[in-house]
C-alpha cells in the first residue's frame, strides 16, 4: 500500500488561516490502514482545527467527508455539488489523491495533509516500513523476494556493501541490511549460486529517472 | 609482458615487487599549496597515491583536480571514483577527462553514505554499483566503447582497482563479493583497514585456495592509530571497521605520549607479515591527515628505496 504519515498540523494551518468553509476530505483506502487519512484521521484533524479557530476568535465553519477512494473519479464525483461551497479542501489523501482532486475541482484551493512516504506495508500496529520504490522493472525473481532498490540505503545491486554490520546497514543499527536478507534467503532456497552472478547495470528509464510513467493496456480499454 | 595501462603500479606488480602504495586526501577549499605539501612527504615512499573522492561524504576539491596537482608534483595517482555523486554519464565523462590528463589507475568505490557528510539531505545518485562501474571501466578500456554502446575516440587504459572489506558481515560471503569484482574485471584490490589479522589471514587463505589471488592483487590496507582516541574512534564509529580489544589495549599499555609511536609499531609489524603472506600483492597505507608522517613509516616498515620499474 501507499504509506503517508500527518503533517504537522501547524503546516496546515498556515495553508487555510485566512479560509472561512473548510472541508477535511479523508480516503478510505490506503490512509486508512496506516492511520494518516482515514475517517479518525479527518475527525482529529477538523477537531484540532475548530479549536484552534476557536482559540484565535475566528468563525469558521469545518467539514467532514471521507470517501471511499480518492484516485478514482466515480467517488469524487460524490462531493460534484458541494466542493464549491468551500474555500479550501484538505485532503487526507496520498499525493495521488491530493492532485485527483485538483484536477476535477479547479476554483476551490486543495491542500495536502498528509506527506506521502513510500509503498510498504504495516510491520505491526504503528510501524510501516518500506518495501518497493515502483522502479518499473521488477527484480524480485533473482534476489530471493528481497529488493535492494528499495531496502539498501545505496540500492547496491551486487551487496552487500563494506558497511554492513551485524546483518545491519551503515546508515542505522536498527535497518536490516538489505543484502543480509538476500543472502539469508538464497541460502535458505539453496541458490547461493545465483548471489555469484553480478547484476547488469540497470534500465532506470522505467524508473523516475524516464519522466512521468504510464501504464497503457488496450486490452483492457473499452 | 603486455600491460593493461603502464601505470606504475601494475609494472611495479607484474615485475613481482612488494608495492608500497599512499593516500592523499583533498583539501577542503581550493588551497592547491596544502595538497602540494602533503605529496611531498609522499614522493618517492610510495608507487602510487590514492586520491580520494569526497571521503566520508564530506564535500572537497574534486578527486581529478588535485590528482592533476598530484601529477605535477611528481607522484602516481590513483583516481577515486565513488557512486554516490554521479551518474554513469558524469562517470564516462570524468573517466576520459581523468586518463587524457594523466591518470592511469582508477579506484571504484560505492562511497559512503551521504548521511554521514556534512550534506546529509543530499540526493544519492547510486545509478550503479561498484561492481557496475569496474565492468564500465573495463567495457570503456578493452572493448572501446562507451556504456551506450558508441565506439569511443581514442579509449582510456586504465589499471583498474576495487575495495574489499574482509571485516564486514557476512562475512563468509566477502570473498564471493571479491569473486564478483574480479568476473567484472578489477586488476587490484585495496582493502579496508586492517586491524583485526586473524579475519585477514582467514579471508587471504580463502582468496588462495578459490584461486582469487592469482587473478588479482590484493594491496592490504594499513593505517596506523594516532592515539587511543582515534582507536576507539574507528572502534565505535567507523561503518566497516573491525578493531580488536587487543590493539586498544596495546596503545593502553603506552604512555599518551608513546601512542603515535605504538601505533608504528603496530603497522610496521603487520606489514612484515603482509610481505610474508601468500596471495597479498603489496600495501597501501593510508595515513589519514598524517602524511608527513609516512616517510618516517616507510622507512620503519623496510620498504624504501621503492624500486625503479
Amino acid at each position: 500500500m501507499i504509506v503517508a504519515d500527518k503533517k504537522p498540523v501547524e503546516e496546515i494551518i498556515d495553508y487555510v488561516t485566512d479560509c472561512k468553509n473548510i472541508l477535511v476530505l479523508g480516503c478510505n483506502e490506503c490512509v486508512t490502514v496506516c492511520e494518516a487519512g482515514g475517517k479518525k484521521e479527518v475527525e482529529v484533524l477538523a477537531s484540532t482545527l475548530r479549536m484552534c479557530f476557536l482559540n484565535q476568535g475566528t468563525e469558521v465553519s469545518i467539514d467532514e467527508i471521507t470517501l471511499e477512494r480518492q484516485c478514482d473519479h466515480e467517488y469524487l464525483e460524490e462531493i460534484r455539488d458541494v466542493a464549491d461551497r468551500y474555500d479550501a479542501i484538505i485532503s487526507l489523501a496520498c499525493g495521488v489523491g491530493v492532485q485527483f482532486m485538483a484536477e476535477k475541482y479547479h476554483s476551490v484551493p486543495i491542500y495536502p495533509g498528509v506527506n506521502t512516504c513510500f509503498l510498504g506495508a504495516t510491520e505491526k500496529r504503528g510501524l510501516w516500513t518500506e518495501r518497493c520504490q515502483a522502479c518499473g522493472n521488477c527484480m524480485l525473481a533473482i534476489t530471493g523476494g528481497i529488493c535492494p532498490v528499495s531496502r539498501c540505503a545505496k540500492r547496491i545491486l551486487n551487496g552487500p556493501c563494506g558497511g554492513s554490520s551485524n546483518g545491519k546497514c551503515e546508515i542505522n543499527k536498527d535497518l536490516d541490511c538489505a543484502w543480509q536478507l538476500i543472502i539469508d534467503r538464497l541460502k535458505a532456497l539453496d541458490r547461493l549460486e545465483d548471489y555469484e552472478k553480478i547484476c547488469s547495470i540497470k534500465d532506470w528509464s522505467t524508473d523516475r529517472a524516464g519522466g512521468p510513467r504510464k501504464v497503457v493496456r488496450e486490452d483492457v480499454q473499452s | 609482458m603486455e600491460m593493461k595501462s603502464g601505470s606504475n603500479l601494475e609494472k611495479m606488480l607484474r615485475a613481482g615487487h612488494f608495492a608500497f602504495t599512499g593516500e592523499l586526501g583533498p583539501p577542503r577549499g581550493t588551497n592547491v599549496e596544502a595538497v602540494r605539501e602533503k605529496a611531498a612527504f609522499l614522493k618517492g615512499n610510495v608507487d602510487m597515491v590514492n586520491i580520494t573522492d569526497n571521503q566520508t561524504a564530506m564535500v572537497r576539491m574534486s578527486s581529478w583536480a588535485a590528482a592533476i596537482i598530484a601529477i605535477e608534483e611528481g607522484l602516481e595517482p590513483n583516481y577515486q571514483m565513488v557512486c554516490r555523486d554521479r551518474n554513469r554519464l558524469a562517470m564516462q565523462a570524468d573517466i576520459l577527462g581523468a586518463y587524457a590528463h594523466g591518470m592511469r589507475n582508477i579506484l571504484c568505490l560505492s562511497g559512503d553514505h551521504q548521511q554521514f557528510g556534512d550534506h546529509p539531505n543530499a540526493k544519492g545518485v547510486y545509478d550503479i554499483d561498484s561492481i557496475q562501474l569496474i565492468g564500465l571501466v573495463k567495457k570503456m578500456r578493452d572493448e572501446g566503447k562507451f556504456l551506450g554502446g558508441a565506439e569511443i575516440d581514442t579509449p582510456p587504459k586504465f589499471f583498474i582497482g576495487g575495495a574489499a572489506n574482509p571485516f564486514a558481515e557476512p562475512l563468509e560471503w566477502r570473498v564471493y563479493r571479491l569473486a564478483k569484482k574480479i568476473t567484472a574485471g578489477v586488476d587490484f584490490i585495496q582493502t579496508q583497514c586492517i586491524y583485526n589479522m586473524d579475519i585477514m589471514r582467514k579471508w587471504v587463505k580463502q582468496a588462495n585456495e578459490m584461486g582469487l589471488t592469482d587473478k588479482v592483487f590484493i594491496l592490504a590496507g594499513v593505517t596506523p592509530m594516532k592515539s587511543l582516541g582515534m582507536a576507539r574512534y574507528m572502534k565505535a564509529k567507523v561503518p566497516g571497521m573491525d578493531v580488536p580489544d587487543e590493539i586498544i589495549k596495546r596503545l593502553q599499555g603506552v604512555d599518551r605520549k608513546k601512542q603515535a609511536d605504538e601505533g608504528i609499531n603496530i603497522a610496521c609489524e603487520q606489514i612484515e607479515e603482509f610481505k610474508e603472506m601468500k596471495g597479498v600483492a603489496g600495501v597501501h597505507l593510508m595515513a589519514i591527515e598524517w602524511e608527513h608522517k609516512v616517510p618516517e613509516i616507510a622507512e620503519r616498515a623496510k620498504v624504501l628505496p621503492r624500486p625503479e620499474v
